[in-house]
């Protein structure tokens, strides 16, 4: 029961063993816990044990067997959750073969980005570092693109790895757009009745492929004779049984609107995703209860003549509207900025505590994985932070990581470049 | 004559004056202190704890806000239409300052978030691209006002994947109409041939001006755009910039940079930790992204603490945005100096302020608060380097350019602009729509026989 005390930099830690099993018992005491779960606790404690968190408060003492982490003027916060992601399935966006998140054909529910994920990948020690835990990893190619997963960052396999390999199923709205730019030859261009008319074509193309897989699933259940088994209409079974919502990334407002209605018609659980003109839309998402995993906050306005602060107040009017949200890095190389994504927002009207709850509980009530991840509570499983501050501001470092109940190395590739040249003669 | 005086005295200093009080000042060359900047003509007259209030002047109260000097953005591609000409690899007589666009949103939002300098640059297609230009956000003037007055002229350089892209799009649109080079061997060699070419006809220059001078028959040689950029690098009178990532290619530049006499800011430069004692030892700067990596295979090996691991070896680093988006929060950019590489508050803001002025040679006029600097001022509603600040006001020479209270107060305006113009356009289809339908019934009435 000898105390160890928090060391000044990740790279000082005792090298731990990758992957290493969880078999250790941790007593975290002395910290502030953001428990995200009710109110905070100051000079709280945490019991760890065998991958899940067995107790928190103010008043627990430590186990004769528990290794102590005295974590005294430190904070403890849930592991962060990238609810939109690259990680894993991309290491180097500009070469095609490191990259598995689009693949070819415009119906792919059958895909899932799980099975994908490169536990090698340099990205997950990179982006955990920063106190991301879990993330989601979406298949991005046509217009069903796949099941996107939830993942740990941290195994030695993918099924190590796995939290839920399908929280959702991942669709891209068709997209009205009479401009397009390609790299370098420049803009083109093409009338609006066009483009609209492929629109409405890919919405019907949709809505059919919806149809066709409810007579699958009749005639599956009847037993028809010729039946024969389609992989693609097997995954959509959960899916239009309600069991697994549909992601449907959507930025404009007429886009979001169509989701809905079609989401509506095919009675569907959908998540908005993207979402970046969903403050025109906040009311209908409330009054459905559709929760929306937002674009970046640190992007650009949609429009020229928008508010230059557009996307910095849409997280506060959403909160503000009553619609459960959370944040995404839609992207690999900067998932582990995620929190400066929420941070974004406060200076624009996000209460301080909804910005974190939107990489943390929020990201794990949307893909349905609130029992599990997302808080610290008793039973959950073990994914925190011991932080020496706000995980929002960009000064703050993380000083340990548990995932699954088990400490984990924040030594990663960039550290260790830093460090190997950092001592060049 | 005396009253004259006297008035046009008065006049320009209830106009021209402006006192910033009670706020929090990052000076970043003199320290913090909480007082006032007392504006005057554009300049900063004086800064500090207890200014008397000039008579006449302007009086903002920043209680409980922040003041940073305006961020200067060394890399930069907004206000510029059509940034690369890829056709051909040493493009040094194309210049920005034909594609400035004053009208671009991107001016308003970067200036929203404390950028009051920009340095626009060319595209990397190129290894010798073209001729930069160094800008104020001055939002609402035309191209000419948009213009940095008083610092030296500057040209991109770029080294490795983009230039030797052979003049491909990099996206496999295949090979046609190759050029040259294909490699960063090539790379180098495009730009020493270009340089030897640029001596030979400094030479031929300075023969027919010594002919001249001896009183001989001279012929001027016929002048060359592409080459005297070039000859104005080799003098010391124009800046390279120098698109680079890989360590191997910084060094290459280095030597080159050496045998034809310029120290280049090294643009990127995300391997530039690996070669920092190089670098420090060559006088060249270094200006880089804080965390990017990995979007390409040159992007790799960058880490978070190359900005901070450069600066300690010595080197004059800037952190840049070279996107329009990232431009607007490049003072939390600056913070992340201090998570990676424990810079100190002043060390890391002087990233976006003093450092990118030392680079372009304009640090006598802006990157600092101090007597005699351009008021370039960003007002944050609390510390500028968290990231749960936002900036309220932003000063370019004195004038107020960005308010958050009056771009607030002026979006109802916008938006029943917006309305109208929807509403005009709308009508204006359906009146096409009418007329489209006359025109055919014309044509119909035309297609009956005639009696």
């Amino acid at each position: 029961m000898k105390p160890i005390l928090i060391l000044a930099t990740a790279a000082a830690l005792s090298p731990l063993a990758y992957g290493a099993d969880n078999s250790t018992s941790y007593f975290i005491r002395g910290a502030t816990i953001h428990t995200m779960a009710g109110r905070d606790i100051s000079n709280g404690s945490i019991l760890i044990r065998d991958g899940k968190i067995l107790g928190v408060g103010e008043n627990l003492t430590a186990p004769a067997d528990a290794q102590v982490i005295d974590a005294h003027g430190m904070q403890v916060y849930p592991g962060m959750i990238d609810s939109f992601t690259d990680t894993g399935l991309t290491e180097i966006e500009m070469v095609r073969e490191t990259s598995d998140n689009s693949e070819l054909g415009k119906f792919n529910p059958q895909l899932s980005a799980w099975m994908a994920v490169n536990p090698s990948s340099e990205h997950i020690p990179v982006t955990r570092a920063n106190g991301i835990t879990a993330s989601v990893p979406v298949p991005n190619g046509s217009l069903i693109a796949g099941r996107a997963s939830m993942i740990h960052l941290d195994g030695w396999t993918v099924d190590d790895m796995d939290l839920n390999p399908t929280v959702a199923l991942h669709i891209n709205m068709p997209v009205i757009r009479t401009r397009t730019f390609h790299f370098p030859e420049g803009a083109t261009e093409r009338p609006f009745e066009e483009v609209h008319k492929d629109y409405l074509k890919e919405l019907q193309e949709l809505n059919k492929f919806f149809d066709d897989a409810h007579r699958y699933e009749k005639a599956k259940a009847a037993n028809e004779p010729g039946f024969e088994t389609d992989l693609k209409f097997e995954a959509m079974i959960p899916v239009i049984d309600g069991k697994v919502p549909v992601m449907i990334t959507a930025m404009r407002e007429r886009e979001i609107r169509d989701a809905i209605a079609f989401a509506d018609k095919q009675k569907l659980r959908m998540i908005l995703a993207g979402g970046a003109e969903a403050w025109k839309v906040a009311a209908e998402l409330k009054a459905r209860n559709i929760p929306v995993v937002l674009r970046p906050t640190l992007s650009l306005p949609e429009e020229e003549d928008d508010p230059y602060d557009k996307p910095f107040t849409t997280p506060g009017e959403l909160y503000r509207a009553g619609v459960l949200f959370s944040f995404g890095s839609y992207d690999a190389q900067f998932s582990r900025n995620l929190p400066y994504q929420a941070a974004a927002a406060v200076p624009f009207g996000l209460p301080h505590d909804a910005a974190i709850a939107g990489v943390t509980i929020n990201a794990a009530k949307i893909y349905g994985m609130d029992k599990k991840v997302g808080s610290i509570e008793e039973g959950k499983i073990a994914d925190l932070m011991i932080t020496d501050g706000d995980p929002l501001e960009e000064q703050t470092h993380v000083k340990q990581l548990f995932i699954n109940g088990k400490q984990v190395d924040l030594n990663n590739r960039q550290l260790r470049l830093y460090e190997k040249y950092k001592s060049r003669p | 004559m005396k009253l004259f005086g006297a008035l046009l005295c008065c006049s320009c200093c209830f106009a021209a004056s402006t006192v910033i009080q009670n706020a929090t000042v990052m000076t970043v060359t003199k320290g913090t202190y909480t007082g006032s900047i007392v504006i005057e003509n554009g300049k900063i007259a004086a800064a500090g704890p207890n200014l008397p209030v000039p008579a006449g002047a302007t009086v903002v109260d920043a209680k409980g806000k922040w003041v940073i000097p305006g961020i200067i953005d060394c890399h930069s591609h907004i206000a510029a239409e059509s940034i690369n000409e890829g056709s051909i690899s040493v493009a040094a007589m194309v210049g920005i300052e034909d594609v400035l666009n004053p009208e671009d949103i991107a001016i308003y939002r970067a200036l929203a978030g404390g950028v009051t300098s920009a340095n626009i640059l060319h595209g990397s297609a190129d290894s010798i691209g073209g001729k930069c230009e160094l800008i104020k956000l001055r939002w609402g003037k035309d191209a000419e006002g948009l213009k940095f007055q008083g610092g030296p002229p500057e040209i991109k350089f770029a080294l490795g994947e983009n230039p030797k892209r052979r003049g491909e799009s990099g996206f496999g649109t295949g090979p046609q109409n190759l050029r040259y080079p294909a490699t960063r061997m090539g790379v180098e060699d495009v730009i020493r041939e270009a340089f030897t070419e640029a001596k030979a006809y400094q030479a031929s220059w300075k023969e027919y001006e010594d002919k001249k001078a001896q009183g001989k028959v001279a012929i001027p040689p016929a002048r060359d755009l592409k080459l005297e950029p070039l000859v104005e690098v080799m003098e010391g009178k124009r800046i390279v910039n120098v698109h680079c990532y890989r360590q191997d290619e910084i060094l290459m530049i280095l030597r080159v940079a050496h045998d034809f006499n310029f120290k280049p800011i090294l643009q990127h430069v995300l391997e530039g930790y690996k070669v920092a004692d190089e670098i420090a030892a060559s006088g060249a700067t270094a200006s880089t992204f804080s965390d990017w990596w990995s979007y390409k295979v040159e992007a790799y090996d960058a880490i978070p603490w190359n900005a901070a691991l450069m600066a300690r070896k010595g080197i004059i680093v800037s952190l840049n945005s070279d996107d329009a988006e990232l431009m607007r929060h490049l003072n939390t950019e600056a913070a992340k100096a201090m998570k990676y590489g424990d810079l100190t508050r002043d060390e890391a803001l002087a990233m976006v302020t003093i450092n990118p002025a030392k680079q372009l040679h304009v640090d006598h006029l802006v990157g600092s608060i101090e007597p005699g600097k351009d008021a370039d001022l960003a007002i944050y509603d609390g510390d500028p380097l968290s990231t749960l600040s936002k900036v309220t006001q932003v000063y370019i020479d004195g004038d107020l350019y960005f308010d958050r209270d009056k771009d607030l107060a002026g979006r109802p305006e916008i938006e029943k602009e917006r309305k109208l113009l929807i509403t005009k356009a709308a009508d204006r289809a359906k009146q096409d729509a009418k007329n489209a339908k006359k025109d055919t019934d014309k044509d119909k009435d035309k297609e009956k026989p005639s009696r």
